[in-house]
């Protein structure tokens, strides 16, 4: 008898592939971001919470949202790491047009200013931040055009780098454009952390961390001059990041952190949570609430788990085989860890303010989807790639 | 060209393997870097962001004391407080509002009558570049927008809150002074504390809101402190808004006490009453400009009546003073209701001087029982000096020359003492001795009352001349060589013998000259006393001889009666004089209102019941005329009070001031037309009136 397969039997291979590659997935991984994704919601659950007198419903739509963030974008991410990444690696070229075009329809009537940066777009009451998704499109062509480089060469050459030069400087206008030095920033070290490991021509990569180098020595330079001029030039150009004046957000997410002492306030009992002094607590500066209510035994958690997170992305990295999956690994280390350094840098008071969430734990729809999206494909990286070694 | 495809490969994976192998190390590097930053944070440095942490979110509240009440010694009210309505608003939640709480106030404007323009400025905090008006005190403070409102009104803010949101109608203490003018002056007033104030005194700077005032005049200066009470503290959580989310900890104020003083309100109001009526007796014929009474207790110094006119009503400084009456209260022609004479007036002592004088000459070899001339006059230093009426007694014994008040007898005793010491050009040391036995009175310096701004008077004596000369020497040589050209125009013999006198005074006014010292004698030329100084030295020569520093202030009780706090009699000093003099003086005085120049002033009274010792005096001074003195203690056998009454250029003693003194014992002792007498037993209370539990006040009074 000659049976046709049928959809159901289709469905079940589907279910089967999909329960595969979730006994191949890195669970450490998996179980470090779940663990950073709980601690968060329990953070902007605490950072929203109303003063005396305040309505308690607020806070609690607050959680509601930022647990449909999570659940919707966990979902995403989770699909997308039973896809092939050699499936997802087609649609790169479409990935990348989607989000620059996303970043200029927010320079169109639908773009909406929120603190002073036009970032956002708004389409039906929903609210997104194309930047936040660009930094996936842009590390997914820079993985393939620095992994399969043209002409069949063996590593990325000039042209090849020439090229990726252009291909990030326009996202990265657009993003600087808005104003969003932050974003910027991270578009720009996900470059340099992708090309250095590349194998492209180590003039080129020298350069272009010496370039990066120099910016830095040149704003250390500024901050070293005049304070407060540096506050005021990293204002003109990322009014999100301090909203009230130079220097407020800082000093008062020093209080915050410092006064939790090592074993914290306790969740919900932070005063300067609960008085909320440090603007942006439950977004850019949620790292204060963790500093005060859950002290240094808390916050070194969080930045352990993070640590864990990055180390696991880069020991997939080490088993690809080929470079474009590898590359996809280094840029998105790239990307969690230099965010989450200028983040947890900027609470404790060591880098300026830039108006940048910490990856898995600030509220904000886009930025966690872009994040597990970003997971979903490493995941997918690692159940693949290692598979066919 | 191309390389194999293998060592491109190996390559590849090197650089790749040995690329994340470092980068691997380098986010080890950083996760320990930030741990090791929040480490450095939140263990060593906890507590230095946890102070922080407390200035930014707690705010304290200061919760003012209610001010003690000054109590008579019988218990009635001198000062208290009355509860006058206030509005105020919330500066955080009318600044809060999107326009700023101008709708609010505009509203409140109409209803309480105040124009807006005045409530935005009321609402404004104080600052160095703020005029007033404006808030002073913290904006955690209810800023208070209008006083003194209407009960109508008040209700009115209260039963529409949601129209006023943030401004409340309340009751709050304000200073009161039920006697009116009665002990104006030693009774004190407040006033809003100055920058000076708050440096100088530590324990307000934790204490003060910046709209609560101090002591600035009499017992409500000296006593500030007890009478303040300590503010409570509320410390309240605040939001990065500054609104209140919680109180935190809460320090209950504790009210100031009650200060009961040796004063008795019917004796104060009879002596000013006494001291007004015998003034107006002596006009239009004397200018009787001011004067003051004193009624001391013999017994330990207490203050039983201290009375000083022109007086004021103390009110006036409350809610703060405008300057028109504050213009007033200082000028000349209102006679400076402000100053105390009897603590802070000097005049010549006149004939009162003279128990001195006798004392330093007893003291200094002559005799008691021996007589001595009272010319009609005396000629000694090439100059003449008269007796007041020009009328010689013959021989006299000293008992007498203070009974009738003989002056050449003084003058004898003055010139001869100074001549003992050397006269012009003294060798050595010079005793002193009248000066000496002055001071031994207690004159030349504060008595110590407890009351602020206290004169100490004039001794003068050698010493006191040549300080004198070397700070007027300047001015005096300069007069000596260029006379007195404005002068002279007008009056040329004049400025010739002004300038006689300048030359004179330039070259020689060191010196303690025999009119000076004779002078000295009889209480004039540049002897000046309090009233308050002579009533304490007569009251010594009452009690045998002890200065007592005067007090107003008789006992301290806790607003709830818990405890009282007796205020002991201080001694300054014994008069340096034996008993026989002491008794010898006792004899001399009262007889002096028997048959000597206080005989007119007290025909009439019951001296047999209560027999008055005293001395008058006329005192005078350049330009001015006489100033009538009457120094006094009764019951003569055994003293209770002490009186001295002082009416500036008021005419002769026994005819301004002694009636006036007569008055007063008069009320006291319940003689005459006075009726009932007002202390009972004619003695100063020694119980003290209770302060009850519920903090009212039982008095004593029948």
């Amino acid at each position: 008898m000659y049976t046709r397969p049928g959809p159901s039997r289709n469905l079940g291979h589907a279910a089967v592939a999909a329960a595969g590659a979730a006994r191949r997935f890195d669970w450490v991984l998996v179980g470090s971001v779940l663990t950073l994704c709980a601690i968060g919601s329990l953070l902007v659950w605490s950072a929203t919470l109303p003063g005396d007198g305040g309505d308690p419903r607020e806070s609690i739509d607050a959680l509601v949202r930022h647990l449909a963030h999570v659940g919707v974008a966990l979902v995403a991410g989770l699909a997308l790491a039973t896809v092939d990444h050699r499936t997802v690696r087609a649609y790169v070229p479409l990935a990348y047009a989607t989000s620059v075009l996303a970043l200029v329809l927010v320079l169109t009537p639908l773009g909406a200013v929120i603190n002073g940066s036009r970032g956002w777009i708004v389409v039906a009451g929903l609210q997104f931040q194309p930047s936040e998704l660009a930094k996936v499109g842009l590390i997914l062509v820079l993985a393939a055009l620095l992994g399969e480089p043209r002409d069949q060469e063996a590593r990325p050459m000039t042209r090849d780098v020439l090229f990726c030069l252009l291909v990030v400087a326009i996202p990265l206008g657009l993003v600087a454009t808005q104003p969003d030095l932050g974003t910027a920033l991270v578009l720009a070290a996900v470059f340099l952390g992708m090309l250095t490991l590349s194998g492209a021509p180590l003039l080129w990569v020298a350069g272009m961390l010496l370039t990066g180098a120099l910016g830095a020595l040149a704003v250390w330079w500024f901050d070293l001059l005049e304070p407060y001029q540096m506050d005021r030039i990293a204002t003109l150009m990322d009014p999100a990041a301090d909203p009230q004046g130079s220097g407020y957000n800082s000093a008062q997410a020093l209080i915050a952190v410092g006064s939790g002492g090592f074993d914290g306030t306790g969740l919900f009992q932070g005063e300067q949570t609960h008085g909320r002094f440090v603007p942006e607590q439950h977004t850019d500066f949620i790292f204060t609430v963790a500093g005060e209510e859950l002290g240094f035994v808390g916050s070194s958690l969080i930045i352990v788990l993070m640590g864990v997170v990055i180390w696991r992305i880069l020991r997939i990295a080490q088993g690809c085989d080929q470079p474009y999956p590898r590359l996809v690994c280094v840029g998105v280390a790239t990307w969690f860890g230099f965010q989450s350094l200028t983040n947890i840098g900027m609470c404790l008071g060591v880098l300026p303010v830039t108006g940048l969430p910490l990856p898995f734990l600030s509220y904000g729809g886009t930025a966690i989807m872009a994040n597990m999206l970003a997971l979903g494909l490493v995941l997918s990286i690692d159940s693949r790639d290692r598979g066919f070694k | 060209m191309r390389r194999s495809s293998r060592g491109s490969s190996v390559s590849r994976r090197g650089r790749g393997w040995s690329g994340l192998l470092f980068v691997q190390f380098l986010v080890l590097v950083l996760v320990a870097a930030l741990v090791a930053r929040l480490w450095y944070l939140q263990v060593p440095m906890a507590e230095h962001y946890r102070e922080l942490a407390v200035a930014n979110h707690h705010q304290q509240l200061i919760v003012p004391a209610t001010r003690g009440h000054i109590l008579d010694s019988a218990g009635r009210p001198l000062v208290n407080n009355r509860t006058e309505l206030v509005v105020s608003a919330d500066y955080h939640e009318l600044r809060g509002m999107e326009d700023g709480g101008e709708r609010v106030l505009s509203d409140l404007s109409a209803i309480i009558d105040v124009p807006l323009a005045e409530l935005q400025q009321r609402m404004r905090l104080c600052g160095p570049q703020v005029e007033r008006p404006c808030w002073p005190g913290s904006p955690y403070q209810p800023v208070t927008l209008a006083e003194g409102i209407e009960p109508r009104v008040a209700l009115r803010i209260m039963e529409s809150a949601d129209d006023f949101p943030g401004v409340t109608a309340q009751a709050q203490a304000v200073r009161a002074y039920p006697q009116g003018e009665h002990a104006g002056q030693m009774l004190g007033y407040l006033q809003p504390i100055t920058q000076e104030e708050l440096d100088a005194r530590e324990e307000l700077r934790t204490q003060f809101t910046g709209i609560d005032q101090v002591g600035r005049d009499g017992l409500e200066a000296v006593y500030d402190a007890q009478l303040r009470g300590k503010a409570g503290q509320r410390t309240l959580g605040v939001n990065n808004h500054g609104e209140v989310m919680d109180v935190i900890s809460e320090e209950m104020p504790v009210a100031g006490r009650h200060l009961i003083t040796h004063i008795d309100l019917k004796v104060q109001k009879a002596a000013e009453k006494a001291l007004a009526k015998g003034m107006e007796a002596a006009r239009p014929r004397y200018r009787a400009d001011s004067g003051a009474a004193v009624v001391l207790d013999v017994t330990n110094g207490g203050v039983v009546a201290m009375a000083s006119l022109p007086t004021y009503d103390p009110a006036i400084w409350q809610g703060g003073i405008d300057q028109e009456t504050f213009d007033t209260i200082l000028s000349e022609e209102a006679g400076e209701p402000l100053l105390s004479r009897a603590v802070q007036g000097t005049y010549p002592p006149g004939s009162t001087f003279k128990v001195s004088s006798l004392s330093a000459a007893v003291e200094n070899g002559y005799s008691l029982h021996d007589s001595y001339a009272c010319p009609g006059s005396v000629s000694l230093a090439g100059q003449s000096y008269q007796n007041y009426a020009g009328a010689g007694q013959g021989s006299i014994s000293l008992k007498k020359a203070i009974i009738a008040s003989c002056n050449t007898v003084f003058y004898n005793f003055g010139y001869q003492m100074w001549q003992k010491d050397g006269g012009l050009h003294p060798e050595g040391e010079p005793e002193e001795a009248m000066a000496e036995m002055a001071r031994g009175y207690g004159f030349g310096s504060p008595t110590g009352v407890d009351l602020p701004y206290e004169t100490g008077g004039r001794i003068p004596d050698r010493e006191w001349k040549r300080t004198f000369w070397e700070e007027t020497r300047e001015a005096n040589c300069a007069r000596a060589e260029e006379g007195y050209p404005d002068i002279a125009e007008r009056n040329p013999s004049h400025a010739a013998y002004l300038k006689r006198l300048a030359h004179e005074h330039c070259v020689e006014g060191f010196e303690w000259r025999a009119n000076e010292a004779i002078n000295f004698s009889i209480g004039q030329g540049d002897v000046l006393v309090s009233p308050l100084q002579l009533a304490s030295a007569y009251a010594a020569i009452a009690n045998g001889g002890t200065l007592y520093e005067p007090r107003v202030a008789k006992a301290l009780a806790t607003a709830d009666g818990s405890d009282v706090e007796l205020i002991e009699p201080s001694v300054k000093q014994e008069v340096p004089v034996s008993d026989e003099t002491i008794r010898y003086l006792q004899e001399a005085l009262a007889e002096v209102t028997v048959s000597g120049t206080g005989r007119g002033a007290f025909a009439g009274f019951p001296l047999d019941e209560v027999a008055v010792a005293g001395k008058t005096g006329s005192a005078d001074a350049e330009q001015r005329q006489v100033s009538s003195w009457f120094a006094s203690y009764a019951p003569a056998d055994d003293p209770r009070y002490a009186v001295a009454v002082l009416v500036s250029q008021g005419g002769t003693g026994g005819m301004t001031a002694a009636p006036i003194a007569r008055e007063i014992y008069e009320a006291i002792y319940g003689f005459g037309e006075q009726g009932e007498e007002l202390l009972p037993d004619g003695k100063p209370r020694t119980d003290l009136p209770t302060v009850r539990t519920d903090g009212t006040i039982d008095s004593l009074e029948r």
